[in-house]
């Protein structure tokens, strides 16, 4: 099959980030100050993607036949890959060259991770998933191990990639047995296969080896193991990417495979295995979370606890559920970003600042930092009005609609737990003084970038309403 | 229904004082306290407009401001007064400058943020009384959290990260559960009136009909989290905590204040929402009320601190109310109400006083004390008189209160028996034990300590913020009226409807 003109037209944003792509490398290959141009060509490629995507929303379409869709909710989910990548491009300007890492690399890295998660997010087909993910997981294994003079940053993306590949080999087995069963990889075929029945062990059996797949993928308890190290170990803006972006990708194909499933083809057996795997991650994640002191860690367990809560959103099975979850993401991505953004705005050259007891009298040393770092903290922790709160409210109303009054119980439990973390760190910042002064090295990108995402928090959060109504237009 | 807007007014004078805090240079300390003061008057100033045009004659919410705020999820930005919020409003916008000029002095320190976390305090404090909508109520009731949990943390005593942590983890576990109950009433309504709302008047109408043995989690849900706030005997630990911690504002406005909250909760949510349930719970949490009653007064007589004594009294007054609302009389019910205002008064001016001593001797012991009377006069009067008005001497606020609630307790059909106001009462012999008893140590006897000679009596500033609340203590207890008028209708409306089910 050729694909037209068409085609490729209606799915311009990737088509854009690959072409961004291409130039990119070419600018690298034959222009002199490369170094200089190519953050804020990428920026700008990132920038005009996310209008894009946000202009042509209503234009709902398919391409390639039905392998990829374009428009509607795809576009949402671009738009967070996109804009939430611009943020990130901001905070790492100055802190690539802090670390002394590879700049152009870094930049072109990014944006084919980008478009890994966009085809994911696009796909009606498990082959297209699969390329996509294998897209995205390649580059952030490379951008784990980017800091190549780094132990821990090696050792990160040795781990991951291990991992990774085994979390893929349970994708491609699960897709096995599913293509066997059905014959076919297109969602919309299986969704039929499951209303009429047909090989229906087999679907099951694949289908649930692909969930445990993604689970890895999105940070999901028991599947969470490589996260703590990952994140731990990747450059701070790397782990803003990853954690925030590329768990909007996987959740994206979570939703589009298993909405349908739910309430086209009434198939509940997940109902209770995804129930499960947000009990524990809300649990597990906001438990241990309370153990760390650095501060990386820390923010790893809040995610693998922030992937339970999402996952209650699916768990439920309807699609108020999933617009849940997509708002939950869009909302996670600022306050996530943002929260990285501040510690990698105060890391120092060598990994240093990132303990806990660094950040003992922060308010008085860099007022400002320290109440965005609060607000970040707070909107995690879900304290309204911010973003994070309001995430919250959207999956529990959703959960507690689809008769899961106990998770929603186990999602507050695990909320309440949280607030603790989350405050220590504020305890920390305010209302202990300075043991001693750390060096920080301003940035103003950095802190342009933070503030975005600061505001963004407090707008989404205070007036959800156009972006709640947006995600249920294009979900029904 | 016509929109008033003066009501939003209120709410974003503060808010906007707030940010404009932010603007100001932080070296220019007095400037800033006085934009604060400026703010905050103005604030009651508003009230006051809302105080004169208010109809109490009228039963149901006046001044009301509606707009659709998340349409699609049926949310609304709805606010409304009644007789039952109007007291404690202006309460709110009494205390608060009041407790910003109190603390002229002693926040030494950032204060910019101190002004800033004060003001959005009003913000909340206001917009959990105003809320008409549950979801907005609990924006207002979660957001509020930050500025007490900087003010312990930030300004307070030793153990303050402690406090300032216990108080907003217990106070959020609370609150958790009640969202979820908020979300689950939303969901019911959506089966009963067609789409999901979580308007509070809309809601009055379903959770009557929640089934029985689900009504009773959605009431316990609810209690749970202003049992908390209130505080009610055994959630009542992160209080003296707090208080004791807490700058000396913050004291007040805990005391004055947030403690309403709990109570105003009570009879806002629980009661009209899940009326079978209330009356089923009622006996339990009148017993519940009674030990903190007892317990509170007896905790306090051993207190070797004076802040703490008076933040264990609140554990006992409150009490008090909480019998107050569950006795289902309209003479109870109007007693609650009003000694609500009366605990705001008269425990605030006891954190005062309490706050003015420490500032000048760094020490709140009893036994650092003894014989001042004869240095500080004024002061020793002072503190007489807000003694006795919190113990219930007849002529001031106190009595009013206790007295309408012990007699409502007493015909309370709901509770039957008149044991609970024969506890009840021993509460108030209690209350006279420990204040009295304390009072005597600090202010007669021999001067105990050599250093005491050189104190200081109420300066101007002090007397400033103990006078207008003297002022209150002795209107109510003269002619109360003027403020039961307020909350009569609404009280009578209320058990009504509910006795009627």
């Amino acid at each position: 099959m050729i694909p037209s003109l068409q085609d490729l037209f209606n799915i311009l944003p990737p088509v854009i980030i690959g072409a961004g792509i291409l130039i990119a490398l070419t600018l690298e290959m034959f222009v002199k100050p490369a170094k200089k141009i190519i953050p804020h060509f990428a920026f700008l490629v990132f920038l005009f993607t996310a209008y894009y995507s946000l202009m042509t929303m209503d234009k709902e379409t398919y391409s390639l036949n039905t392998l990829m869709s374009g428009g509607g909710l795809t576009n949402i989910l671009y738009f967070i890959f996109t804009f939430g990548s611009a943020i990130v491009v901001l905070i790492s300007y100055d802190f690539i060259r802090k670390k002394d890492i590879v700049s152009s690399e870094y930049y072109i890295l990014l944006m084919s991770a980008v478009l890994g998660m966009m085809i994911m997010a696009s796909a009606k087909d498990f082959l297209m998933v699969f390329l996509g993910l294998e897209q995205m997981s390649v580059c952030f294994y490379i951008l784990a191990g980017i800091n190549r003079r780094n132990l821990l940053s090696n050792e990160a993306s040795l781990k991951y990639f291990l991992l990774g590949a085994f979390a893929t080999g349970f994708i491609v087995y699960g897709i096995a047995f599913i293509y066997g069963a059905s014959g076919s990889l297109s969602y919309l075929v299986i969704t039929n296969a499951i209303v009429t029945g047909q090989n229906i062990t087999f679907l099951t059996i694949g289908l649930l080896l692909f969930i445990i797949g993604f689970s890895f993928k999105i940070a999901a308890f028991p599947f969470h193991m490589w996260v703590p190290d990952v994140y731990q170990g990747a450059p701070t803006t790397v782990s803003a990417f990853m954690s925030t972006t590329g768990k909007t990708a996987a959740f994206a194909v979570l939703i589009a495979l298993l909405l349908p499933l739910f309430t086209v083809g009434n198939y509940q057996i997940f109902g209770p295995v995804l129930s499960l795997l947000a009990a524990l991650s809300m649990i597990y994640g906001s438990i241990v979370a309370i153990a760390q002191k650095d501060i990386k860690r820390m923010l790893a367990y809040s995610s693998i606890a922030h992937a339970g809560y999402m996952l209650i959103g699916i768990a439920a099975g309807i699609p108020a559920g999933s617009a849940g979850v997509i708002y939950y993401l869009l909302a996670y991505t600022f306050m996530n970003i943002g929260a990285f953004g501040i510690v990698a705005y105060l890391e120092g050259v060598e990994e240093t600042n990132l303990h806990i007891e660094d950040y003992a009298g922060l308010a008085n040393q860099k007022p400002v930092l320290a109440a965005l770092l609060s607000l970040f903290m707070f909107a995690l922790a879900g304290i309204p009005p911010l973003a994070g709160f309001f995430g919250k409210y959207y999956v529990f109303v959703a959960a507690i609609k689809a008769g899961l009054v106990w998770l929603a119980l186990v999602g507050i439990v695990s909320s309440a737990i949280s607030v603790y973390f989350y405050l220590r760190l504020v305890v920390y910042m305010y209302f202990r003084e300075n043991s001693k002064t750390i060096t920080v090295f301003d940035s103003s990108y950095s802190m342009l970038g933070i503030i975005i995402a600061a505001l963004l928090v407090i707008i989404v959060g205070v007036f959800p309403n156009t972006v709640v109504e947006l995600i249920t237009h294009f979900i029904s | 229904m016509e929109n008033n807007i003066i009501t939003s007014v209120l709410l974003f004078v503060p808010l906007v004082g707030a940010m404009l805090v932010l603007l100001f240079p932080q070296k220019n300390a007095p400037l800033i306290r006085f934009w604060g003061l400026f703010v905050s008057l103005v604030t009651f100033v508003v009230s006051m407009v809302i105080y004169t045009g208010f109809d109490p004659s009228v039963s149901g919410f006046q001044f009301v401001h509606k707009i659709a705020w998340i349409p699609s999820l049926n949310i609304t930005y709805y606010l409304g007064i009644d007789g039952l919020s109007i007291l404690l409003i202006l309460l709110t916008t009494f205390i608060t400058p009041l407790s910003l000029i109190s603390s002229w002095k002693s926040t030494g320190h950032k204060v910019k943020e101190f002004t800033f976390f004060m003001l959005l305090l009003e913000v909340g404090m206001l917009g959990v009384f105003l809320s008409l909508d549950i979801f907005l109520f609990y924006i207002f009731w979660e957001a509020m959290l930050i500025p007490m949990y900087f003010i312990i943390g930030i300004w307070g005593g030793k153990r303050r990260i402690y406090a300032s942590v216990k108080f907003f983890i217990f106070t959020m576990a609370g609150s958790l559960v009640m969202l979820v109950a908020m979300i689950w009433l939303a969901v019911y309504a959506s089966e009963q009136l067609g789409s999901f709302t979580t308007n509070l008047l809309d809601l009055y109408k379903v959770g009557p009909n929640v089934p029985h043995n689900i009504q009773s989690w959605m009431f316990l849900a609810f209690t749970l989290s202003f049992a908390i706030k209130v505080p009610l005997f055994p959630l009542h630990t992160w209080l003296p905590d707090a208080h004791v911690e807490a700058p000396t504002a913050g004291s007040v406005i805990l005391a004055g204040v947030l403690l309403k909250m709990g109570t105003y909760g009570l009879i806002r949510f629980c009661l009209p929402l899940f009326p079978q349930s209330s009356i089923q719970f009622a006996p339990y949490i009148s017993v519940l009320a009674i030990i903190g009653i007892i317990y509170g007064a007896l905790v306090a007589m051993v207190q070797s601190d004076m802040k703490k004594l008076v933040a264990y009294s609140s554990v006992a007054h409150l009490g008090f109310v909480v019998l107050g609302i569950f006795a289902f009389t309209e003479e109870a019910m109007q007693g609650a109400i009003i000694q609500m205002v009366n605990h705001g008064l008269s425990t605030g001016a006891l954190f005062l006083l309490v706050g003015v001593i420490y500032e000048r001797t760094h020490t709140r012991e009893i036994a650092d004390y003894g014989g001042i009377a004869k240095i500080v006069p004024v002061y020793a009067t002072a503190l007489m008189f807000t003694s006795l008005s919190s113990i219930g001497l007849p002529g001031l606020n106190g009595f009013i209160g206790e007295f309408l609630i012990l007699l409502g307790t007493f015909k309370s059909s709901v509770l039957g028996n008149w044991w609970f106001a024969v506890f009840a009462t021993s509460g108030v012999i209690f209350a006279a034990v420990y204040l009295l008893w304390m009072y005597q140590r600090v202010c007669f006897g021999k001067v105990t300590h050599d250093k005491l000679n050189k104190l200081e009596d109420l300066n101007t500033r002090e007397l400033v913020t103990l006078l207008p609340i003297f002022v209150f203590i002795v209107w109510i207890g003269i002619y109360p009226s003027t403020f039961l008028r307020l909350s009569e209708v609404f009280s009578n409306s209320l058990i009504n409807y509910i006795m009627k089910i």
